[in-house]
């Protein structure tokens, strides 16, 4: 458990580097700069040729290193829209129903638990913090066996309830332990003062820490976001109508449809798949790395 | 922490009776009842984790093939997963593939880090850039895309090509394949990265300033003052990281097809369990195996905490 409290306590302090700052002759630092952007280039060179083969015509993406399409052809994104079963937006729509009820769920229980464990004080409260960060480690396929039993009992097999519920009951310790971090670090005096003008444990909670807490939310949305949205395993497991797929599952189809006639087509879904993950990146990676660093874990 | 919320929630008791217990009680005990309220969601998950969690330790000891009913047959799953060479292979695969990449991802992780804290301009950029891979790492789409870089006519032997290397079929041989999924693990070193990142802001500058007052040498500095003071840091990432790669399957999946092939070779130890349960529907079995892989992963996780006793300084 100390492992887990440990790293990266809240006195972050703001971007000084530790170390003898730009110091180091222009030279040295201009050869840091040469080899980070490399580095850079070269972790970046299969997304950006992923998308510049997205644009080209099949016979042209093998053996072409360079990244800017000779003939371009959007014929891709059109074939690929329709190469399955359902045009593509639904298995889009499909996985936005799914991650939209995740992030409302997580963010709703995993703070109402984050407020009971960081302000509140009650008989078990210690034990039941040690058994929630315990889950935290616990791989989840000792879990998936009796788990999908449950869920195909309770006729829940071929619908999202196995992959929404689930977010409903803070079962993601993660996400709790993220806000517990958080709600630690706001002044006791705000639950007194808002005591003294009257307001109940949830009035306090719902007014005046859950504003405060908006950007610990922010984080646990977007992390939300992107794991549900690149999840396969759940929706592999209890997914079999073709029409609720999800993107990941869609994209596991092309594969079985391989011929090299739908390489082009199958990057061109691929791009659409990863774009909105990027796009919540961009728009949110104060809060991704904040919140990495706050609590250590992915 | 204890601290903080017995003032907070003890405050409004003395407030609400300068003298009388009675009310005081009555204060405690709305407060504990709401406790329990706010955990409502949060107990009827873990109904949902114990309960399974049980359940999956006695199905370990049936036969159970989610058709009929169990039947109890002791160590039977135990003793068969001992002579079941796929599953030997796929703890094979399993353990190569955390015991490479891992180390592997961390030090690049590190380095990067190191180079990152020297203040040099364009950290943000740098670091968006270098931990945007770890996003897409475990997506369906990039695991795609690995497969057709190198793929026979792929990128990868295009520029081995270049350097007038002939690359070999690194998907469909069975000693590749599994490397190739290694260079994607190391592809996603950005997670670890913002850690460190965040642990070497925490050193205090002045130490570096004395040590070079004492005319320390850099590679000295590193050793004995970096290198003592994250290593509580290395040690989270290194647990979490082994045990995010002991459950590595989309990646296998998608790189296979969904068989673990080409002969077994990518045959990742949560994917054998996926086959054996849910296609051969041999439940009893992979909760069986999904037993073993706890304790295989407890096991390795005590024997770091033990070893940390030796490497891992607390300057607290």
């Amino acid at each position: 458990m100390a492992l887990l409290e440990l790293p990266l306590k809240n006195k972050q302090k703001k971007d000084v580097p530790a170390e003898d700052a730009l110091t180091g002759t222009t030279g040295t630092r201009f050869s840091r700069h040469l080899i980070l952007c490399l580095v850079g280039l070269v972790m970046l060179y299969p997304l950006l040729w992923l998308v510049s083969s997205s644009f080209k015509p099949s016979n042209d993406i093998f053996r072409q290193l360079g990244l800017w399409p000779e003939n371009w052809d959007f014929s891709n994104y059109e074939q690929g829209w329709t190469a399955l079963n359902q045009p593509f937006h639904v298995y889009l729509i499909n996985s936005l129903i799914v991650v939209v009820f995740s992030i409302v769920g997580n963010i709703f229980s995993c703070a109402l638990a984050a407020y009971a464990f960081a302000r509140m004080e009650f008989t078990g409260r210690k034990l039941f913090f040690a058994l929630m960060l315990g889950t935290l480690m616990l791989p989840g396929h000792v879990l998936l066996v009796p788990q999908y039993i449950i869920f195909s009992q309770l006729g829940w097999l071929d619908t999202y309830l196995p992959l929404i519920v689930p977010n409903f009951m803070a079962t993601n310790a993660f996400f709790i332990f993220l806000m517990v971090q958080f709600m630690k670090a706001l002044p006791k005096e705000l639950d007194d003062a808002a005591q003294i003008d009257g307001c109940g444990p949830f009035r306090t909670f719902l007014r005046v820490i859950l504003p405060l807490c908006v950007p610990a939310m922010a984080t646990t949305a977007i992390f939300t976001f992107i794991s549900t949205w690149n999840e396969f395993f759940g929706p592999l497991l209890y997914i079999q109508n073709q029409d609720l797929y999800t993107v990941p599952l869609a994209l596991r189809a092309f594969m079985d449809s391989e011929g090299q006639s739908m390489w082009g087509p199958m990057f061109a879904m691929s791009v659409v798949s990863i774009a909105p993950i990027i796009g919540f990146f961009i728009a949110g990676q104060k809060y991704l790395i904040n919140g990495i660093a706050t609590t250590g874990l992915k | 922490m204890s601290v903080l919320t017995k003032q907070a929630s003890g405050a409004a008791a003395n407030l609400a009776a300068p003298g009388g217990k009675p009310s005081r009680a009555r204060g405690k005990r709305t407060n504990q009842r709401s406790g329990y309220l706010f955990l409502l969601p949060w107990f009827i998950g873990m109904l949902f984790t114990i309960i399974p969690f049980f359940a999956s330790l006695y199905l370990a000891f049936t036969d159970y093939n989610l058709f009929t009913e169990p039947n109890f047959v002791g160590l039977a799953n135990f003793q068969a997963m001992f002579e079941d060479p796929r599953l030997l292979q796929s703890l094979k695969v399993t353990f190569i593939y955390t015991f490479v990449s891992v180390p592997i991802s961390l030090a690049v992780a590190l380095l990067i880090a190191l180079v990152l804290n020297r203040g040099l301009q364009g950290l943000a950029i740098y670091r968006s850039v270098y931990y945007l891979p770890s996003l897409l790492g475990g997506s369906v789409a990039i695991v795609m895309l690995w497969r057709y870089i190198f793929g026979n006519d792929g990128i990868v032997n295009g520029f081995l090509g270049l350097l007038g290397i002939e690359g070999p079929a690194w998907v469909t041989d069975p000693e590749f394949a599994l490397s190739t999924l290694i260079v994607l693990n190391v592809w996603t070193f950005g997670s670890p990265m913002v850690i460190f990142l965040a642990g070497l802001r925490q050193v205090p500058a002045m130490y570096y300033e004395a040590a070079s007052i004492d005319g320390a040498s850099r590679w000295r500095q590193f050793r004995s003052i970096t290198l003592p003071l994250i290593s509580p840091i290395i040690f989270f990432n290194l647990i979490m990281q082994l045990i995010g790669s002991f459950q590595t399957f989309t990646q296998g999946y998608v790189m296979s097809g969904g068989t673990g092939g080409p002969a077994d070779s990518t045959l990742f130890y949560n994917l054998y369990l996926y086959q054996k349960g849910f296609t051969e529907f041999e439940m009893g079995y992979a909760s069986a195996m999904a037993w073993l892989l706890l304790m295989i992963i407890a096991i390795f996780t005590a024997i770091n905490f033990i070893a940390s006793k030796f490497w891992v300084f607390y300057d607290n």
